[in-house]
């Protein structure tokens, strides 16, 4: 049943909605005037940490964060 | 008949509710969850105990359509970290969609629509209050209700045009150098963005 529907041309690129949406709202994020432009690049900030697992044990894990330490 | 029925109807809570929900319920029958077969071959195997609810039997049923068309619409604007509008009652609300400015009066057809980047106007009597929303989601219910999702919703004075200007020049810039398809779906939908922003701004 799944046909081949014309696809947005992000879609056709490879980008997924979820990316689609966050990078247009991150844009419209840096057209704000100044002080909603700070609180809104709060939102942005990401902190997060990543380990792959091999063979049962996990390798070094990959921190990926906006907050200075 | 029913109300002679309702001590004994007591014990078996599921099944027998919602019989009674949709003898009251106004308008079209909402979707009830009820199984009679099974609860009365449950019975005829195992008088004494409780037939056992199926999942559909805890799913809320849908709320009912009115049968007269509402006077007013609810609308909920949602954001990740706020709830900008919630259940607020208006007279008309026109969304940003894909497939152009859609909009939605009381008594409009269920419909789900994707949104572009572009403002969305909401009509009570003589105000307009208009939001610039970044993309996102529209569901108008059978019961006048619109449930607009965005994830980001400003109002047009917060944004700053010169730098919608910078941007769409930017873009524009970045379209034009741009040499794989990442990049240049980025820079198309930096140049969408802006545009919309800039169409929010003079118009």
């Amino acid at each position: 049943m799944s046909s081949s529907a014309a696809q947005p041309f992000w879609r056709a690129a490879g980008m997924t909605y979820i990316t689609y949406s966050n990078l247009c709202a991150s844009l419209v994020r840096q057209c704000l005037k100044e002080p909603y432009r700070s609180e809104a690049v709060s939102r942005e900030k990401v902190h997060f940490n990543v380990s792959k697992w091999v063979d049962g044990k996990p390798e070094k894990p990959t921190i990926r964060t906006d907050t200075p330490e | 008949m029913l109300r002679h029925g309702s001590r004994s109807l007591f014990n078996r809570a599921s099944a027998s509710s919602m019989r009674w929900r949709r003898q009251f319920s106004t308008g079209l029958p909402a979707e009830t969850a009820e199984d009679t077969k099974f609860v009365e071959s449950w019975k005829k195997m195992n008088p004494n105990m409780d037939p056992p609810k199926t999942p559909s039997a805890y799913m809320k049923p849908r709320p009912p359509t009115p049968a007269n068309i509402p006077s007013k619409l609810t609308v909920n604007l949602v954001l990740p970290y706020d709830s900008v509008l919630s259940s607020k009652e208006v007279d008309m609300v026109i969304v940003p969609a894909t497939t152009g400015q859609m909009g939605v009066l009381p008594g409009h057809v269920a419909t789900i629509a994707e949104l572009k980047p572009g403002i969305l106007s909401v009509h009570e009597g003589n105000d307009v209050t208009k939001y610039f929303l970044s993309s996102g989601f529209a569901f108008v219910h059978a019961n006048s209700v619109a449930d607009i999702i965005a994830i980001e919703a400003t109002p047009v004075d917060r944004l700053d045009p010169n730098l919608v200007q910078k941007g769409l020049a930017d873009f524009q810039q970045k379209l034009n150098t741009a040499s794989t398809d990442v990049e240049k779906t980025e820079a198309q939908i930096g140049i969408d963005v802006h545009s919309a922003l800039n169409a929010a701004l003079t118009g």
